[in-house]
């Protein structure tokens, strides 16, 4: 079934060979850091997790959205997502991919990384979520793919196959609830430190992954001629409004707490997030940008205007997607580290070979996905014509 | 050798079929609880001895004496930091440190005063790991590679072990951890240490991508030693070291005597380090 990605127009060779050139500059950066060491990028020992863990932790959640499609399909039997169910089976293979390479990205000591199973530590949450992430993504590559390959046979799927369907539902909710547990279980940061992490991570996740499947198949629309169903994504289109209004909420939740509380350990890094702190204010606009920028984009997406225009509706998801990936995927581990557990501000800019790493590992990422969906759009305008 | 590969086998089994593995690593995990809840016995009330008989190690930190006697902290982190081949970078980014001055303000966020007399401002206040007798990093370390000393009750690192999660840094609520963002053992082009001055060579130096912290000299008390810091404070008593679970010794006799306290006593993490102030 592999060979279908291998017949494409230019465009896709085009977008493939881009693809590969961000790669092979996030390989070279790589290579350097391999050889210096993590100082290579911007964290220091106060702020000692950056970019790529911040990434990781994002897309953990993107990975956990492709939930959102599965469990209508097959739970409530939503026939419209039929056809796309597995495109998000297919983005939670390469967001899960993406995390683990952010993790290996982000090792002191990537060569000893055996060591998580070798000695194996269940009182660690970095030891489950190691756990819960492979095994992730491997419920995701034998479902989609078994899937698949009897839909291009035109055959029922084999019946083992459902249990393992099924089993990916919880376990969905299961990665990033543990990457939660991962912040929301440390003592000495207060910002971290809230009940509230693992529900909020999975309300962003579940805007953020099936917006950005949504994007992805708008333009497999305009240029695959692939047609996801205006049921699909009008119903898509509710459950991203519903997980980024619960999202907002849950951010509010903790403005309220920290403010109305007035502790100053709750207040802190929101200070420094969103007013800045003691002069130190590199990430306001970014917070600002993204707060203002998600109260738009969930708003526009409940219009059904909105929805019914493929371009406008383009522009609203990656309004989503990108205050997301600005919240999560930016604010919110940096600002776990400010100030520091002894009050410290120092503040963290990623640099240049750090960010090149990054897009190298984005643009694996895009490369596995353009790979997969190109197979399952030829299966799917084979059988659907 | 074979035992631990058994343990190792029945561990790798268990993880690896996550379904039938999980009820057994959640007893482990109870049973990891169970040990924190009785440590926290112990550590609750600090000064107490509760230990049943076991030794955990500790420091009384008079900071007066420092405050008095100028100079003197600076020969405890001298001494600490070359007898532990602790590399000096210059520079706050690459900073590895494992004993260092801290104001009051920063060591003891949570206690506040209104019109703070200077002396208390300007007091140095010696910082290091605190040996938590229930220590977040051990929890959050996904090897082991950092770890309890259930001898003495010390934590230790692996810095064979340690893959650089930094896991441990974010877990430590005192600052106590760093990491070798870049080579300690860089040599300048006369083949020369670039950043560590004298190579003390009865002690390993690390290499990159490995988290390390102060260990209590661990490798100092297995040969009957005191830790390097409360040796170089002579005797001021500016330091008193020893088992804070044995009624009889000096630190337990201290601690009886004085008003102490602990950093962040609200994190739970029963430091084994106590304060003078």
């Amino acid at each position: 079934m592999i060979d279908k990605a291998l017949k494409g127009d230019a465009r896709y060779w085009i977008w493939l060979t881009f693809l590969l050139g961000i790669m092979t500059l996030g390989g070279f950066s790589y290579v350097q850091q391999f050889h210096y060491g993590l100082g290579y990028t911007g964290m220091s020992r106060d702020v000692s997790w950056g970019l790529y863990i911040a990434q990781f932790t994002f897309f953990v959640g993107v990975a956990a959205g492709g939930v959102m499609l599965v469990l209508p399909y097959y739970l409530h039997d939503f026939k419209a997502f039929g056809r796309i169910t597995v495109l998000g089976e297919f983005m939670a293979i390469a967001a899960v991919s993406m995390c683990l390479m952010f993790i290996l990205a982000d090792l002191g000591q990537p060569m000893r990384v055996l060591n998580v199973i070798l000695h194996p530590t269940p009182h660690s949450m970095l030891f489950w979520d190691m756990i819960v992430l492979n095994v992730y993504l491997l419920l995701n590559i034998l479902c989609g793919w078994v899937i698949l390959n009897s839909e291009a046979k035109e055959v029922p799927p084999p019946k083992w196959i459902k249990p393992l369907v099924y089993l990916s539902i919880p376990w969905a909710v299961s990665i990033h609830t543990v990457t939660a547990f991962l912040y929301a279980g440390l003592p000495g940061r207060h910002f971290l430190l809230t009940a509230i992490m693992a529900p909020r991570f999975l309300a962003s996740a579940f805007a953020a992954g099936p917006a950005l499947l949504l994007i992805c198949a708008m333009v497999m629309k305009k240029f695959a001629n692939y047609d996801p169903g205006k049921k699909a994504v009008d119903k898509l289109c509710t459950i991203i409004s519903y997980a980024a209004l619960t999202n907002l909420f849950f951010i509010g939740l903790e403005f309220f707490t920290a403010y109305y509380s007035n502790i100053p350990g709750h207040m802190r890094t929101l200070d420094y997030l969103f007013w800045g702190l003691e002069g130190h204010n590199n990430l306001v606009p970014f917070m600002r940008f993204s707060m203002i920028l998600g109260i738009i984009s969930a708003i526009l997406i409940m219009i059904p205007a909105v929805r019914k225009n493929d371009r406008a509706l383009v522009a609203t998801c990656a309004g989503i997607f990108i205050s997301l990936l600005i919240d999560k995927g930016v604010g919110l581990v940096l600002g776990g580290f400010v100030p520091s557990p002894l009050e410290y501000i120092t503040e963290y800019v990623p640099t240049f070979g750090e960010i090149m790493i990054t897009a190298g590992i984005w643009a694996t990422g895009f490369f596995i996905l353009t790979l997969l969906y190109k197979v399952a759009i030829t299966v799917d305008r084979q059988v659907h014509g | 050798m074979d035992i631990k590969r058994r343990k190792f086998l029945k561990l790798a089994g268990l993880s690896a079929v996550a379904g039938i593995g999980a009820p057994s690593a959640f007893n482990m995990l109870l049973r990891g609880e169970a040990r924190a809840a009785e440590g926290s016995e112990h550590g609750e009330e600090g000064h107490k001895a509760a230990g049943r008989g076991k030794e955990r190690l500790g420091l009384v930190i008079n900071v007066r004496k420092f405050a008095s006697n100028k100079g003197l902290a600076g020969k405890c982190i001298k001494a600490c930091h070359t007898i532990h081949n602790v590399p000096n970078y210059g520079n706050k980014k690459d900073e590895i440190k494992w004993i260092w001055v801290e104001s009051y303000e920063h060591a003891f966020p949570e206690h506040s005063q209104y019109h703070r007399n200077e002396t208390l401002e300007q007091l140095p206040i010696m910082t290091m790991c605190n040996h938590c007798d229930n220590p977040p990093c051990v929890r959050a370390c996904p090897t082991q590679a950092t770890f309890v000393n259930k001898k003495n009750g010390i934590v230790m690192m692996d810095y064979h072990r340690c893959i650089g999660c930094r896991f441990c840094m974010a877990a430590c609520p005192y600052g106590a951890r760093s990491f070798n963002w870049r080579n300690p053992r860089e040599k300048d082009s006369r083949g020369r240490l670039k950043f560590i001055e004298h190579l003390n060579n009865d002690y390993p130096c690390r290499m990159r991508g490995v988290v390390e912290k102060c260990t209590l000299c661990v490798e100092r008390i297995a040969r009957g030693m005191i830790p390097a810091c409360v040796a170089a404070t002579g005797n001021t008593g500016a330091m008193v070291f020893g088992d804070l679970n044995d009624p009889n010794s000096e630190i337990s006799r201290v601690l009886s005597e004085n008003f102490t306290i602990q950093r962040k006593p609200a994190a739970g993490t029963h430091p084994s380090l106590f304060y003078i102030i």
